[in-house]
């Protein structure tokens, strides 16, 4: 071992040390320094920027839905409300064991597996303290069940929300529609602000149309939330606006005759306040309970209504278009008149068919035997058809086009409901864009019976109906009747919108053609007798059947033959009382043979219900 | 009675009180800064704790044991320091490898010794008999150590923190490292010699850089940069400097803190105290926080340089230092200065063995202070 004897130098040693100890003093006040200049930069320079990201942490925005506005009839009945259901919820946190109280439970209410199913997903991704629904719409029995033996399940609880709830069912539900869940479609398009709470939205009728003033305005609170995100306080709260409520000018009892009129047909019936454009029956059957759909209906009970054959979910008022057959005729004859083509002395054989020159076509009579020598008022009461082809002849296709164009048909009404459809007024443009062929003048023939290529949405007949009954001031159809938002003592009335008069050149005009549809009900010989004769006021009515299939030439008409689905649909368009019009209405009975027997008494009904309210 | 310096009726009068305090071994500067910062220690776990009282008469009690003990210790004369420590080592040592064998596994190591009344740590002994043996070593030879006894004190040091490390336990593993390179820091080894050191540290890490594999490489990314995973290993670092910088100058006030109140704060009783309190307290409080461990830190420096021995001398410099990087390395973890390794702040997170450790460190301390020989100045 060549090892260097050293001797212990104490002083040297001792100086070292002490060296070394000032090196470690200055090292510490040097890193001190480097955390003092750190927390400086933290808490003095990025004091702003974590303050915000701390109250970010801390503070949740949370959203106060509103209530939703409630919808009556025009009488104040309830069409739609908000009511609280219950629904059984579990809180884990607060569940010692969880499969044991899930076992107890189903004991005493029914829980399908659905539930659990449902129960488990959310279960996996809610947080501890989150109430997790397990059991929705309990009926009151369940509740007082759960309520008796609520003591053995701490952590369940009977949650109430409200939902929206349709007390007349069915009634109306073409008008009123219904709310449902928001989907992704109307996601894009909404005010998410204002939407942050809620999760339903107006999806059809005027639930949808008057979306903005039934919603209100949503409401705010901030809370104080953990990091976990269990809400510690409120902080500040602004309360929700909640939605107006709605008035609409149908009448429940009205619309309750209507439906019961139309029976199980199929069809549609809708009575207008000609004045003022009110809606008071607003009738298109079959209809639907639209209470399901509020939570999301069951695929097999939604695929039941989506392919029924009747089409119960098809709104036939605004969308229906069918072929308006004889109820034209009045419109066809006052374009006659205003024309100047006939007058109403003007006479015309009836042979029980017509035809064109150097055409071998017959177009037939409804009655085999034909008319014989007919005015317009004739023609009109007892709807022969041999009159209309020869006037359509002598108007042509562009002059029947005008006028008619001019009344509103091919054009949609502006009702306040969306989905409406336009129906059709034919024309050589028209054919030319769409059919890349010219007119037929047999085409023209057709036309004036409302045949061919025409159509009209029941709502369409209605509002000409009443147009008519107004001699020619037309007003818009409307279902609003007021609105009465938050804080307003009355309903505001919504006033009626007028559209411009038709430019009818003589008042007597109207006057000739309303007598003849007052014929038709009160002439023993008019279409519309039946309902006519016993009648305590005056109607005016024209009745029609809408051909679902051409017949040939000489084939004849077998009712008993003809499938069900496939006979003649029965209109029928009448106002009353004829000299001071208060109601104006459309029926159509689809697959109802005839005009007078099957659609006008749902008319006579409606009429009885609306102008003698006391009588039975 | 009348060793309770409390209950002396001459408090005041200076010649029956440092009487007493002679006797009782107590060096008052550093007895004071360390009871404040403990009884600071107490405030901020109310707040941090969720103002449980249970949690401060828990670590009250431990506080006070740990004072016990450090009176303890202090009574006694460093001369058997030096005699005992060999043995501790030698204890230590086997007590370790007794861990390795048969020791309760708790958050996934072996560190723990079930002793039926209590468990027991044998690393945390190491803290104190690992710089205790080294500089018992390293006493009596002259120094700066000759070549053949700095590589016998680097075998004292690494061997026990080779064993550490496979508990594994590699916070600790480092500091009771720390706590063995500062004797020999202290002792004299030359600049040349650590500066050596550190260039061929830095040469290998691109070396070691080279041949790990993707995750482990990922793991070291996400150590150094823990905001990279906000969610993960971020979360706490990312939490923390809200809670600091959201404090401003002022603080929120005690009690007020939101970060931790609200639980966003993770470790808030533990390692991330600093933060509430830097939350609460602001930037004023942490100053007045940090010029008590500075007063302390001082304190103790001064202690090492007034030491009469080479024994005294390493043990109480390195002790004090090895306090020091706990300190540095806490804060420097709460700021995000630092990666984030498992180190509570010492004397003020909660926990007690940390706390007896450091407590018996200082009680070291004022043994050496006070078992002196007067000399005449």
């Amino acid at each position: 071992m060549r090892e260097r004897i050293t001797i212990k130098d104490y002083l040297r040693e001792s100086h070292l040390f002490n060296n070394r100890v000032v090196v470690a003093g200055v090292v510490i006040v040097v890193l001190s320094l480097i955390v003092v200049a750190r927390l400086i930069y933290l808490q003095v320079v990025g004091h702003e920027y974590y303050t915000t990201l701390s109250n970010k942490n801390r503070v949740d925005i949370v959203p106060i839905p509103p209530t939703r506005g409630l919808i009556y009839d025009r009488r104040g009945t309830l069409l739609a409300q908000n009511l609280p259901s219950f629904s059984l919820e579990i809180t884990p946190e607060r569940v010692a064991d969880l499969e044991a109280t899930l076992q107890a439970l189903a004991k005493l209410i029914r829980i399908t597996d659905n539930d659990l199913e449902r129960f488990r997903n959310r279960f996996a991704i809610k947080r501890r303290f989150e109430a997790i629904p397990l059991r929705l719409r309990l009926n009151d029995e369940e509740v007082a069940r759960f309520s008796v033996n609520r003591h053995r399940f701490p952590g369940v609880e009977i949650a109430a929300r409200l939902m929206r709830d349709y007390p007349l069912g069915a009634l109306g539900v073409h008008a009123i529609g219904y709310i449902g869940r928001i989907d992704e479609d109307e996601l894009q398009r909404l005010d998410l602000a204002n939407y942050s709470g809620t999760s339903h939205i107006g999806k059809t009728g005027v639930e949808k149309q008057y979306e903005g003033v039934l919603h209100g305005t949503v409401g705010h609170q901030a809370v104080e939330t953990n990091a976990q995100g269990r809400v510690i306080r409120v902080l500040e709260r602004t309360l929700p606006t909640p939605g107006g409520n709605l008035y609409l000018t149908i009448d429940a009892d009205l619309q309750r005759i209507a439906e019961a009129a139309l029976g199980d047909n199929r069809g549609a019936v809708i009575a207008i306040v000609p004045k003022t454009g009110e809606i008071v029956a607003f009738a298109s059957l079959p209809g639907f309970d639209p209470n399901p759909f509020v939570n999301g209906i069951e695929q097999k009970d939604y695929d039941k209504l989506a392919q029924s054959p009747d089409h119960p979910l098809f709104n036939r008022i605004v969308r229906g278009q069918y072929p308006p057959g004889s109820t034209i005729k009045p419109f066809i004859g006052l374009a006659g008149l205003e024309y100047n083509v006939i007058n109403a002395r003007n006479q015309t054989f009836c042979p029980g068919w017509y035809a064109l020159e150097g055409d071998d076509r017959r177009y037939r009579d409804w009655r085999r035997e034909g008319h014989g020598i007919t005015t317009l008022s004739k023609a009109i009461y007892q709807s022969c058809d041999v009159y209309f082809y020869d006037l359509a002849h002598t108007l042509g296709i562009d002059r029947m086009y005008e006028f008619m164009s001019r009344f509103g048909f091919g054009r949609s009404t502006g009702i306040d409901i969306a989905g409406e459809v336009a129906g059709l007024m034919p024309s050589r443009d028209w054919k030319r864009a769409t059919h890349r062929l010219p007119w037929f003048p047999g085409e023209t023939i057709i036309t004036g019976i409302g045949q061919g290529f025409m159509l009209a949405t029941p709502l369409q007949l209605a509002h000409m109906t009443a147009t008519l009954a107004n001699r020619g001031a037309s007003v818009r159809p409307r279902l609003a009747y007021a609105i009465q938002s938050l804080g307003s003592e009355q309903p505001a009335i919504v006033e009626p919108v007028r559209e411009e008069p038709l430019p009818i050149v003589k008042a007597a005009n109207w006057e000739t053609i309303i007598d003849a549809m007052q014929e038709a009900a009160h002439n023993p010989r008019g279409t519309a007798y039946g309902i006519g004769k016993n009648a305590p006021y005056r109607i005016a009515g024209k009745t029609g059947t809408a051909q679902v299939f051409g017949l040939k030439e000489d084939e004849k008409y077998v009712k008993e033959e003809v499938a069900l689905r496939l006979r003649d649909h029965a209109m029928f368009i009448a106002f009353a009382p004829a000299g001071d019009p208060q109601i104006a209405i459309a029926v159509i009975v689809e697959n109802g043979g005839s005009g007078g027997l099957a659609a006008a008494p749902v008319a006579r009904a409606v009429m009885d219900k609306f102008l003698q309210p006391g009588a039975t | 009675m009348e060793t309770d310096p409390r209950y002396h009726s001459g408090w005041s009068e200076s010649r029956h009180y440092r009487t007493l305090v002679r006797r009782l071994h107590i060096d008052v500067p550093l007895f004071i800064g360390l009871l404040l910062l403990s009884l600071t220690g107490l405030v901020i776990l109310y707040s941090a704790g969720g103002q449980d009282s249970d949690v401060i008469i828990k670590q009250g009690s431990r506080l006070t044991i740990a004072c016990v003990l450090m009176l303890v210790v202090a009574q006694i004369n460093p001369r058997h320091y030096a005699s005992w420590a060999p043995w501790f080592a030698g204890a230590g040592l086997l007590l370790l490898a007794t861990v390795l064998v048969v020791g309760d596994i708790g958050k996934g190591a072996q560190r723990w010794l079930d002793l039926g009344f209590m468990r027991f740590q044998p690393s945390e002994m190491m803290k104190l008999a690992l710089p205790m043996t080294v500089a018992w070593y390293l006493a009596d030879r002259p120094l700066p150590p000759s070549a053949r006894h700095l590589f016998i004190a680097c075998a004292l040091v690494i061997i026990p923190v080779l064993l550490i490390a496979r508990q594994p336990d590699l916070g600790t593993a480092i500091l009771v490292a720390a706590s063995g390179a500062f004797v020999l820091l202290l002792a004299g080894i030359s600049w040349r010699l650590i500066t050596a050191l550190g260039v061929l540290i830095g040469a290998s890490i691109p070396v070691i850089w080279y041949l790990m594999h993707d995750y482990q490489r990922n793991r070291v990314w996400m150590l150094l940069d823990p905001e990279s995973d906000p969610l993960g290993a971020g979360y706490h670092i990312i939490q923390s400097k809200i809670a600091i910088g959201s404090g401003g100058i002022f603080g929120k006030g005690w009690l007020n803190g939101t970060q931790a109140h609200l639980e966003f704060l993770p470790e808030r009783s533990t390692d991330f105290i600093f933060a509430v309190f830097a939350e609460e307290f602001g930037l004023f409080g942490i100053l007045l926080l940090l010029t008590l461990y500075l007063f302390i830190v001082l304190r103790g420096l001064l202690i090492a340089t007034q030491a009469q021995d080479t024994f005294t001398r390493l043990l109480s410099g390195s002790l004090v230092l090895t306090f020091s990087v706990y300190v540095f390395v806490n804060i420097g973890m709460v700021v995000g200065l630092l990666p984030v390794v498992g180190i509570p702040l010492p004397l003020i997170s909660f926990g007690g063995t940390a706390m007896v450790t450091h407590l018996v460190a200082f009680g070291i301390l004022m043994s050496i202070h006070t078992h002196r020989k007067l000399l005449p100045t």
